[in-house]
């Protein structure tokens, strides 16, 4: 029998290697549900990832604090997190200062000796430092990106403190993207139109979108709907406020009376509509943007 | 103490001849460097994470170097039977404990200077920010708790059957206070008697290495601890060291030598 070299034999593998994976690799992608947008997460971890993005946006919210943070050891009363609440427009008064103060006094002379060398002040990030949580949120989204608030409050940050319009829709449309039906995402992709572009007709055709998601995702789900009535009053509110801007103070009022109904203050709301119906009435009513 | 010295001579030449801190050191400088290298919303700010990173890497190698390199000093001696020529010449039991433990000591504190220097280039290249002090201050924090965690090493090491039975108890023994230590009596006030003083006794008897854990002053920009407070955690640490060399002589003392 002939005897092979073996550089030939070697060649033959590799030929009859490249001749399968040529036939096999168009198979092989339909083997797998995996879709090829997947990103390297998705691929090591698969599901399991969603579990780290959880830690990755509690990190976001210890680098808001600066690393003042309740361990799981330390008493802290549950709630939302700050950089959530940050991104609604919450501010902290003397009371929330005082339920931030989870350390307490010191129990003994190793807890008061060891607190020279911790963190034991309460600060938010603030003049533009506020851009060291978003490598946690681009994680995070990574990690789940049907995590909606990981990008509402990735957009809040880096249009309101960083500047930064621009990479916070397209933060946006790419949670729009992974969650069609967030109203949430919405909602905040109309405060970008508004508050940063000024295009209030942009804005106003995305909060009426992020209005009919609400109505279809509560529509047969009352609990649902009546604990998740924030995002209806921060919805119609705003789009009350957009049309009052705008000179349409009819609408203005329609939208401010569906707030009303779910308000925590519906005297409040009351008092805004009792401005606009003034306003109307007043022969010198000349609409604000007209003025400009 | 020149015997001691000699002695430490061996173990930091020891150190630069093996491989492990090379292998740290390049894993922490890629994967710090990788880590820097993403660009998250095309903002070249952005460097708290980076320092994070390189900071755990740092602690996590310092532990890694301190804890294995000691692990090994006594039982490599036995078992190569050069404890026997060490000890025919001039040399205490006692000169060897100390000898070994400062050789430890010292060849981490080289290794961390290196890797702190590493971390300054990097971190100050970012943000065109160099605070040298706070560096030296979590420098030298670090080398006091590690001078704990060598002489605990060599104390097990005594007692130990093998090295790597005294690298998996130290490691889980310094994680452990490191990660828990602290909340023991958080942990404590919650328990029923008799769990309640169990815990306690171990908050109060423990090493609170926890202390010189202040990366989170140096990543987050925090500044400075007072310097009395360090020179008081330095000598606490002192305290801890000196005892575990104790029980580690006293181990020695009347250890058989023959394997």
């Amino acid at each position: 029998m002939m005897k092979a070299s073996p550089y030939l034999l070697l060649v033959l593998v590799l030929a009859v290697g490249f001749t399968l994976a040529t036939d096999l690799e168009p198979r092989a992608a339909q083997w797998s549900q995996r879709s090829k947008s997947d990103n390297v997460f998705s691929m090591l971890f698969g599901d399991g990832r969603r579990l780290f993005a959880n830690q990755f946006f509690t990190m976001a919210d210890v680098y808001f604090h600066s690393g003042y943070y309740p361990s799981v050891f330390d008493q802290r009363e549950a709630g939302p997190k700050e950089i959530v609440a940050t991104s609604h427009g919450h501010k902290d008064s003397d009371e929330d200062e005082k339920k931030e103060d989870f350390l307490g006094k010191p129990k003994d002379w190793i807890d008061r000796f060891g607190r020279h060398f911790r963190i034991t002040e309460h600060t938010h990030l603030e003049n533009n430092n506020e851009r060291e949580i978003l490598p946690w949120l681009r994680l995070a989204a990574e990690m789940d990106p049907q995590m909606i608030e990981t990008y509402t409050v990735g957009s809040y940050f880096l249009r309101e403190h960083l500047n930064q319009p621009k990479e916070a829709e397209a933060f946006l449309r790419e949670g729009l993207r992974n969650n069609p039906d967030s109203y949430e995402i919405l909602f905040e992709l109309g405060r970008l139109y508004n508050e940063n572009y000024h295009d209030t007709e942009r804005a106003r055709n995305v909060w009426q979108l992020a209005l009919n998601k609400w109505y279809d995702r509560y529509k047969n789900d009352p609990t649902g709907a009546k604990d998740n009535k924030l995002g209806f009053e921060e919805i119609t509110v705003n789009l009350a406020r957009l049309e009052e801007n705008a000179g349409n103070y009819e609408a203005a009022i329609r939208w401010f009376q569906a707030t009303q109904k779910v308000s925590p203050v519906p005297d409040a709301i009351q008092q805004q509509i009792d401005a606009i119906k003034a306003k109307m009435a007043s022969p010198t009513n000349t609409p604000a943007v007209l003025l400009h | 103490m020149n015997t001691i010295l000699a002695l430490s001579g061996v173990v930091i030449k020891e150190m630069y001849r093996r491989k492990d801190f090379y292998v740290l050191f390049v894993l922490t400088a890629l994967i710090t460097i990788a880590a820097g290298a993403v660009n998250f919303f095309h903002d070249p700010k952005i460097v708290r994470y980076v320092k994070d990173i390189c900071m755990l890497l740092i602690w996590v190698s310092a532990l890694l170097v301190a804890i294995v390199t000691t692990a090994r000093q006594i039982p490599a001696e036995r078992e190569s039977r050069t404890i026997f020529p060490l000890l025919a010449k001039p040399v205490t039991r006692w000169q060897v404990i100390v000898g070994k433990f400062l050789g430890c000591w010292l060849a981490t504190g080289l290794a961390l200077l290196v890797f702190y220097v590493f971390f300054a280039i990097i971190t100050g290249s970012r943000e065109q920010h160099w605070p040298w002090l706070t560096y030296l201050q979590a420098l030298w924090l670090q080398w006091v708790m590690i001078a704990v965690v060598i002489a605990l090493s060599l104390c097990v090491s005594i007692f130990s059957a093998a090295p790597s039975s005294t690298t998996t108890i130290c490691f889980i023994t310094v994680a452990g206070i490191l990660m828990v230590g602290g909340h023991l009596n958080t942990v404590a006030l919650r328990q029923s008697q008799p769990l309640q003083n169990i815990f306690y006794t171990i908050y109060f008897l423990i090493p609170h290495l926890e202390w010189f854990d202040i990366r989170d002053r140096v990543v987050y920009d925090w500044g400075l601890v007072d310097w009395l407070d360090c020179l008081l955690a330095s000598v606490y640490a002192a305290v801890y060291a000196g005892l575990f060399l104790l029980l580690a002589w006293l181990g020695f003392r009347r250890k058989s030598l023959n394997t």
